[in-house]
């Protein structure tokens, strides 16, 4: 990895510094991953012990095949936390990219592979505007954000002319299993975006880019780097991101829906708030957010399972994400960091 | 210290006033503040003005001393205690609510209210009063504070401390921000006032408005007292050096100048409003350039105007290796011209705090440690990092460790480490990028002799390296230790360029005082 560089005679005895590292790089992962690894766990031995048809491969295979589009755009979301914004319009565009899916494939006959990047471009667009205006007016992302929420809602249902558009089986394919596995080509796409997405984040220079602004703005400025591009580059990926969760969703529906994913943008702000997302900027991992998805469908399905009404999901659910909060907290107190 | 006669006791005593905080900053001072006179205090930055005033008005406590006022013992646990016992403090920022009409910030403590309702009537009659005392009659009450100019909004916060009861009023630069009108219009006021028997404390760097008004005038020096002495006995050579001492401390210290002949940076007619005007100077290759200057003269401004942190609104600058000048728009392209800039303000803008020392030192140049794709690469980034941490003397945990954490010498040292890789580095891609223009504002702010050494040492190297250094500090002393010249800024004006034989701690004082020419109103 440092062929390029020398190192220099100043470097300490080798052999123990690397060992030295390496364990300290696997605790530091454990201390990572390990706080939401345990609740995941914790949350399938109850749900399981409680509901004999909980751990079965068909409930957690459905379970699977649910959450790709909450997933994509959960790890949109976490990007534009980490540079110190938030996205309110995430299911609004979710809605718009399976409304102009569904207008071209429905209505104009197109073919999935013609239809979909012309939906895709529409969510970057949106992403887009999103970001030019919140970051080179200088307008809060969150109140931009609400305006494209509404905005991209009421496109989707003038598109669709408010009904839900029935694509058809040329689009099942994405969310129907694999031959041979469980799993659906979605799902494998959305954990594809998650490892991606976390590449990007830890290992690339717009990852760290998108910390440091997060982090301090005004430093990355006096530093010498523009944060703006960064910034409005964060914003399309959600866009983008958001489109590719409106194609899934579709396919799962096989009809495009102008209702469809309407709060989501909450579910993607607790994913990332449980994975330890800071809503502050500065701090964020995809992951761990996917791990923030991961709880959040097991509640919803394990919960459904046990036969517990509606209402009292979400009273669950919500003390669930304000609790993952507060022991976040407590443990970034403790432990420093 | 003034004797004790069987006259009345003064309005406000100091006694043996002592303030530590790391360090001293206030070394057992006592003075005697009388009812009905203008006292002007008087002391280079960092003489201990600022903290006496603030333990007077209950801003902060003294380590040790007591204070009496008429007499009485008196030591407020606060602002508001302060407040009550009669002393008031109008501090330099301006603490008026701008959406908030001018009643309602006069009154905010204490608005009259019918039930939960505000009794605007009684506000504003109270407010037509209080305005009335100070001849502001021009100003409705209703209007929204953030409406009136800078000048007008001193005047009423004066206003508002004069509505309390108040033997002692101290005044922090009140006119910083006034037009020589609106200055002579206070002068007014502020005589008029003295004769109700206020003891008036008055804070200013401007040595002609002291001799205009006041009556006595206490010089502080490194947080001593120096001198207490009416205003009849003195003139302005005499307070300045008072305040700079007569003995004349040219530390000759084998000093190597790396000047060359050819230019490293220059800057011309760089005016910002109000805080820039027409500035002018050229440093050379190698060399080391400090500016001198009060608070508020525009140090800062200047080194952030040349480096396009805030954009300036006429001339132009000039790096040496550039085609052109111009005026920079943003830090990125003067960093692309080869201008680094350690900013004073580490916490705001210096550092990411939060990251570790790795993340900080390397921000500025990530897209070297790329390697062919955009992965950066760890080894070649923290094995620079090390580098860094080696050459600079950063004590620390490891590379990883969190920059917030570690001491404010250490800190620094990171902040400026980002701007050496191009030194020490061999990054794989991209060609070696070095910096030919360094500013540095306030380098060595609250950091230990230790740290400063270091920083010094490398003012040395990068001049010897040929590169053209502008250091902005309030220490006097270190410009004179560690610069080949010094300019000096007042009142947002170039006033003159010491070079290093004429280095004379009094001359340059007297620059920094000297401020922009004034109208003769004053002294109506």
């Amino acid at each position: 990895m440092s062929g390029a560089i020398d190192p220099g005679p100043e470097v300490t005895p080798a052999s123990d510094m690397t060992t030295d590292r390496r364990w300290r790089r696997t605790l530091a992962s454990v201390y990572q991953y390990g706080g939401l690894l345990v609740v995941l766990t914790l949350l399938c031995v109850l749900f399981g012990s409680l509901s004999d048809r909980f751990l079965t491969a068909r409930t957690l295979t459905s379970i699977a095949n649910q959450i790709p589009d909450l997933t994509l755009v959960a790890v949109g979301m976490t990007l534009v936390l980490v540079v110190g914004g938030i996205d309110l319009s995430v299911g609004s565009m979710l809605a718009l990219g399976s409304a102009v899916l569904g207008v071209l494939m429905a209505g104009q006959g197109w073919s999935f592979w013609t239809a979909a990047p012309l939906a895709l471009a529409t969510c970057a667009l949106a992403g887009l505007i999103n970001g030019l205006i919140s970051v080179g007016a200088g307008i809060p992302s969150f109140i931009v954000t609400l305006g494209m929420l509404e905005i991209a809602r009421g496109l989707a249902f003038l598109l669709t002319e408010s009904k839900t558009m029935y694509i058809g089986s040329s689009i099942e394919f994405l969310g129907a299993p694999l031959g041979g596995l469980p799993l659906s080509p979605a799902f494998l796409l959305s954990l594809a975006v998650v490892l991606a997405g976390e590449f990007v984040l830890s290992q690339t220079v717009f990852g760290r880019y998108c910390v440091a602004i997060g982090t301090n703005r005004e430093a990355v400025r006096m530093s010498g780097i523009d944060p703006r591009p960064t910034a409005v580059a964060v914003f399309v990926i959600s866009g983008l991101l958001c489109g590719l969760g409106g194609l899934v969703q579709a396919s799962r529906l096989s009809s495009a829906d102008p209702n469809a994913a309407v709060g989501l943008e909450l579910s993607a702000i607790a994913a990332a708030v449980i994975g330890g997302t800071s809503l502050m900027g500065g701090r964020g991992n995809v992951i761990n957010t996917w791990l923030g998805v991961l709880i959040i469908a097991v509640l919803q399905t394990g919960l459904a399972q046990v036969g517990a009404s509606d209402p009292i999901k979400r009273v669950i659910t919500g003390t669930v994400i304000v609790v993952a909060v507060l022991v976040d907290a407590w443990r970034r107190k403790r432990w420093g960091r | 210290m003034t004797q004790r006669r069987s006259e009345p006791p003064p309005r406000l005593r100091v006694d043996q006033l002592t303030k530590r905080y790391a360090a001293t900053v206030l070394d057992q001072v006592s003075i005697d503040f009388r009812g009905g006179e203008i006292h002007a205090l008087l002391g280079a930055n960092g003489a201990g003005k600022s903290t006496l005033c603030k333990i007077i008005a209950g801003l902060a406590t003294p380590t040790d001393g007591t204070m009496s006022i008429d007499g009485e013992p008196y030591a407020p646990a606060d602002k508001a205690a302060a407040e009550t016992q009669g002393v008031q403090i109008v501090q330099q920022e301006l603490n008026l609510i701008p959406t908030l009409s001018v009643a309602e910030n006069l009154y905010l403590r204490d608005l009259p209210r019918r039930l939960l309702w505000i009794d605007r009537r009684k506000l504003h009659a109270r407010a037509i009063t209080a305005l009335a005392r100070m001849d502001l009659n021009e100003i409705a009450p209703e209007t929204l504070a953030g409406e009136l100019g800078i000048g007008n909004q001193q005047l009423v916060e004066i206003a508002a401390a004069l509505d309390r009861d108040s033997r002692v009023l101290i005044l922090d630069e009140p006119t910083a921000a006034l037009a020589p009108a609106e200055v002579s219009r206070l002068f007014q006021h502020l005589r008029r006032l003295r004769q109700s028997g206020i003891a008036i404390l008055y804070i200013s760097h401007r040595l002609d408005e002291i001799m205009a008004i006041a009556d006595r005038v206490s010089v502080l020096r490194d947080g001593r007292w120096i001198a207490t002495e009416p205003i009849s006995e003195l003139d302005q050579d005499r307070m300045i050096r008072l305040m700079t001492g007569d003995e004349s401390r040219t530390v000759r210290q084998a000093h190597t100048c790396h000047r060359q002949p050819r230019l490293g940076l220059r800057v011309q007619n760089l005016t910002r409003q109000p805080a820039l005007n027409r500035i002018s100077f050229e440093v050379a290759a190698g060399e080391r350039l400090g500016i001198a200057g009060l608070v508020g003269s525009g140090r800062t401004e200047l080194l952030r105007a040349i480096f396009g942190a805030d954009l300036a609104d006429n001339g132009e600058v000039f790096v040496a290796g550039d085609s052109v000048a111009r005026r920079f728009v943003s830090p990125q392209q003067a960093v692309r011209r080869g201008v680094a800039m350690i900013t004073e303000d580490r916490k705001a803008n210096g550092l990411l705090l939060e990251r570790s020392i790795r993340d900080n030192t390397t921000l500025g140049e990530l897209r070297r440690f790329a390697g062919r794709g955009w992965r950066v690469l760890a080894g070649a980034e923290a094995s620079a990092t090390r580098q860094q941490v080696m050459d600079l003397e950063i004590q620390c945990r490891d590379i990883e460790q969190p920059a917030g954490e570690l001491s404010g010498g250490n800190q620094q040292k990171v902040a400026i480490s980002k701007w050496l890789l191009g030194r020490t580095a061999r990054p794989p891609r991209e060609p070696h990028r070095s910096y030919r223009v360094y500013l540095f504002d306030e380098p060595t702010r609250g950091i230990d002799v230790g740290a400063r050494q270091r920083i010094y040492q490398l003012f040395e190297s990068l001049a010897s390296e040929g590169a053209a250094l502008v250091i902005v500090s309030s220490d006097l002393d270190e410009l004179m230790l560690t610069c080949d010249s010094i300019g000096v800024l007042s009142a947002g004006h170039w006033v003159r360029r010491f070079e290093r034989d004429q280095f004379d701690r009094a001359q340059i004082m007297a620059a920094c005082f000297q401020g922009p020419r004034r109208p003769r109103e004053l002294t109506g």
